[in-house]
């Protein structure tokens, strides 16, 4: 049942406001995301991202009480007419704390989580479990326990049970916040695999651009609960570098570098948003 | 510096007597740490922990800063300076009688900073400072470290935050499996292929943009942009020049 | 009497025909092996209910933790039969301190060697405690689902515990110091925290569960499950057998104690 044309979630000034807040965490937002997108949201911190994230998959409002006004609606459906575990089929989470989304006592018992709450048979929750484990590198770690993890192993984990759930969206709120830059890597590597092997559109809460910059395609920056730019990386990071760095955004370190060389006349190429072709542009000028 | 794993965290605690060493001396300025209790020893060395929630449990701000210098023995009229003093650093002053559960996150961070800040320790750890901020707040913390070293206190950070080192340009020690790989200046070891892959880290954008264009004869040990600015900068207006000079 | 005697008591995640029997088969054999414990003080058959768990012990390859177990439970057996010979004639001593012995090897069997995973489930098979949870908290399975996160939170509350304490400690606080009201108020710095964290953690691990679509409307179905296998029933039945025939002994004769 998708939305028009590959619609995979489409929301209409959307706005909420938390319970007891005195202001609008979302304010008039409206966004189109296409199924099979790779979308990095970021902004300030407060800005509103892990409260639009939140909207997606129904825990606003049923888990963070508040109002919700206008309309967002996943796969065709109003989030509104759903429960958390309905929309949970079609929106997968990922947390930023790698170790407070794991609750079984094994990672097999973990994964297989999501698919016991779906009303599957024992055959089909295997089939899913065992896929999910294989498709996100955690079979070998499949007895271990929780804590036994590293934090690198609990996000592939999570992401194993998101997974499992076979859902058309997944969410990940700063994924790699308390992983070390290596990891951070590969499991942006890895979520980008699983995307484009299965078609799944992710959404990716960040802060650091370059991490995520070079497997999304479309950027949305969010301040004070609006959407305040939202286009591909490359062509917001050019037009938009001035205001985005002063919204207090870390924007990758060759555009700002670029930025700087621009200013003096020395480059007049669109900004980089990494290393790969910043260096290959500056390459050919000094070969000239 | 290291990977997760690498012992940096089980360091730290070394200095101030949490663990004591099995094997070998630590000592803080000439006191072996094994002959001296925590207490005596946080003193001079202070440990900020990674997570605020740890040591969060006042019913006031105010209260929580003041809570070690208490611990410390300080006079009472001393402990209310010391603790508006440091509320007033951090920014923290309208905050003072506030319960410091209400805070956002990086509010409490700031008030855990704040606990250690104010019995002002030399020697001042901070265990992965960075963790979870946006990029403004990491500005605001840089600067606030710089600060500190440069009124003498020495600051010691475990992380793993690449650029985040890159801007502040200290020196580095990176560890791996519980040893020492390698010293040196930030800009040095950061850009080392080598040493970076043995601690398990990424290399800051500027190093690894440098080691692509090393064939143009540019150092690798660039990892501040506005040094890499610099540098670009005058072989840019020398090809500018000299394309000028043909046409 | 160190923290090391729970040692005794934890799970060792081995995989031996002892492990594998159905944990339901084995509580049965505990209560078939507490029953004649509790109901009789003959020393030999203490003893010998002592004796036969022993190679079940040694199947299940938990024997050196058993003994490590027995040995910090020395202080405790010393003093029951201490007092017990001060108050009655030596061999009720022996019986008791056996009986003590007794009863602590065979919990600590069972726990090393059922997993808590299987102890939910067969919580969850039972009955009663599925209507209880129905009526208590809504759903059938949350009692067990509430008893397997407690299991698998205790050791992370641990590394929290500690880090409050080294946390706490770096900042000046001394727990040996100071007079009993003293050391007693020095642990509300300790316990704060930590009561804040399982909160956050448990709000935080409520909110994955729900986005994992807990509890479902088709209510859930459990990928493992408990099956009574032909051993399984064989412990059974000597089981009741045994609880059966020790019941109609100590109804129709006078076992003496020795």
């Amino acid at each position: 049942m998708a939305g028009t044309q590959g619609e995979i979630v489409a929301a209409h000034s959307l706005g909420f406001q938390y319970a007891g807040s005195t202001s609008k965490a979302l304010d008039d937002v409206s966004i189109v995301i296409r199924q099979g997108e790779f979308l990095l949201l970021t902004g300030p911190s407060g800005c509103g991202k892990t409260t639009l994230c939140r909207c997606l998959n129904g825990l606003i409002p049923n888990f963070h009480p508040g109002e919700m006004s206008g309309e967002l609606l996943v796969d065709g459906v109003s989030v509104a007419a759903e429960t958390t575990s309905e929309l949970s089929r079609k929106v997968g989470y990922v947390f930023q704390n790698p170790e407070n989304q794991l609750f079984a006592l094994t990672v097999e018992k973990d994964v297989a989580f999501g698919p016991e709450n779906l009303g599957l048979t024992r055959e089909e929750i295997r089939g899913r479990v065992d896929w999910a484990m294989d498709a996100a590198g955690t079979v070998a770690l499949k007895d271990l326990a929780p804590y036994e993890l590293s934090g690198g192993q609990q996000q592939r984990v999570a992401l194993a049970g998101v997974l499992a759930m076979k859902p058309s969206v997944i969410v990940l709120d700063e994924p790699t916040s308390f992983l070390d830059p290596r990891t951070a890597e590969e499991v942006m590597g890895a979520v980008d695999g699983l995307r484009r092997e299965n078609g799944i559109t992710v959404i990716v809460v960040e802060h650091r651009l370059d991490l995520v910059g070079r497997y999304a395609e479309r950027i949305v920056v969010m301040d004070h609960g609006r959407i305040v730019a939202d286009g591909r990386v490359e062509d917001v990071i050019d037009s938009e570098f001035d205001r985005l760095s002063g919204l207090g955004i870390g924007l990758p370190k060759v555009s700002l570098l670029w930025s700087l060389l621009k200013r003096d006349g020395l480059v007049s190429e669109r900004l980089p948003t990494h290393v790969e072709s910043a260096a290959r542009m500056l390459s050919e000028r000094l070969r000239n | 510096m290291g990977e997760n794993g690498a012992g940096k965290t089980t360091l730290a605690k070394q200095l101030n007597g949490l663990l004591k060493p099995t094997l070998g001396r630590v000592t803080v300025d000439g006191d072996d740490t094994a002959k001296k209790s925590v207490a005596q020893l946080s003193r001079k060395v202070g440990i900020v922990f990674q997570n605020p929630d740890h040591l969060l449990f006042s019913e006031t701000v105010r209260e929580e800063v003041g809570f070690a210098l208490k611990n410390f023995g300080f006079e009472p009229g001393v402990v209310v300076k010391q603790v508006e003093r440091t509320l007033e650093a951090l920014d923290l002053a309208h905050y003072g009688d506030t319960s410091p559960f209400l805070l956002s996150g990086e509010e409490r961070k700031r008030v855990a900073l704040a606990a250690v800040l104010a019995w002002e320790p030399d020697y001042l750890i901070l265990d992965e400072p960075t963790i979870g901020q946006d990029y403004q707040q990491k500005e605001r913390l840089r600067n606030f470290i710089l600060q500190l070293n440069s009124q003498g206190k020495a600051v010691v950070m475990v992380t793993h935050d690449v650029e985040f080192v890159a801007e502040c340009n200290p020196k580095v020690v990176l560890m791996s499996k519980g040893q020492i790989v390698a010293q040196g200046q930030a800009d040095e070891v950061l850009s080392d292929d080598g040493l970076i892959e043995k601690a398990s880290l990424v290399k800051p954008q500027m190093a690894k943009l440098f080691s692509q264009l090393s064939e143009f004869g540019f150092p690798r040990d660039v990892v501040d942009v506005h040094r890499a600015k610099m540098l670009l900068q005058e072989r840019l207006s020398e090809v500018r020049v000299r394309v000028a000079q043909s046409s | 009497m160190s923290l090391r005697v729970l040692n005794g008591f934890k799970f060792s995640s081995l995989k031996t025909p002892v492990h594998r029997l159905d944990p339901r088969a084995k509580f049965l054999l505990v209560i078939g092996i507490i029953v004649p414990s509790l109901l009789f003080t003959n020393i030999y058959l203490l003893a010998g209910l002592l004796l036969v768990q022993v190679p079940l012990l040694m199947v299940g390859r938990v024997t050196r933790r058993w003994v490590q177990s027995l040995r910090a439970g020395v202080f405790l057996s010393a003093l029951i039969f201490v007092v017990n010979f001060f108050t009655g004639p030596l061999v009720n001593a022996v019986a008791l301190t056996l009986r003590f012995l007794l009863l602590m090897t065979t919990f600590s069997f069972f726990f090393m060697t059922t997993s808590p995973d299987d102890l939910g489930l067969a919580i969850d098979k039972v009955g009663f405690i599925r209507w209880l949870s129905r009526r208590w908290l809504g759903y059938p399975n949350a009692l067990s689902f509430t008893f397997t996160t407690a299991v698998r939170l205790v050791p992370t509350m641990a590394v929290d515990a500690q880090t409050v304490v080294d946390a706490q400690r770096s900042r000046g606080l001394e727990l040996d110091k100071g007079n009993l009201l003293k050391r007693v108020r020095n642990y509300i710095p300790i316990l704060i925290p930590l009561l804040l964290i399982a909160i956050r953690r448990s709000l935080e691990l409520a909110e994955a569960l729900e986005a994992r679509g807990f509890p479902g409307r088709e209510g859930r179905t459990s990928l493992f499950e408990l099956r009574f296998k032909p051993v399984d029933y064989l412990l059974l039945g000597i089981s009741l057998g045994g609880i059966v025939l020790s019941f109609w002994v100590f109804f129709h004769y006078h076992v003496p104690t020795i």
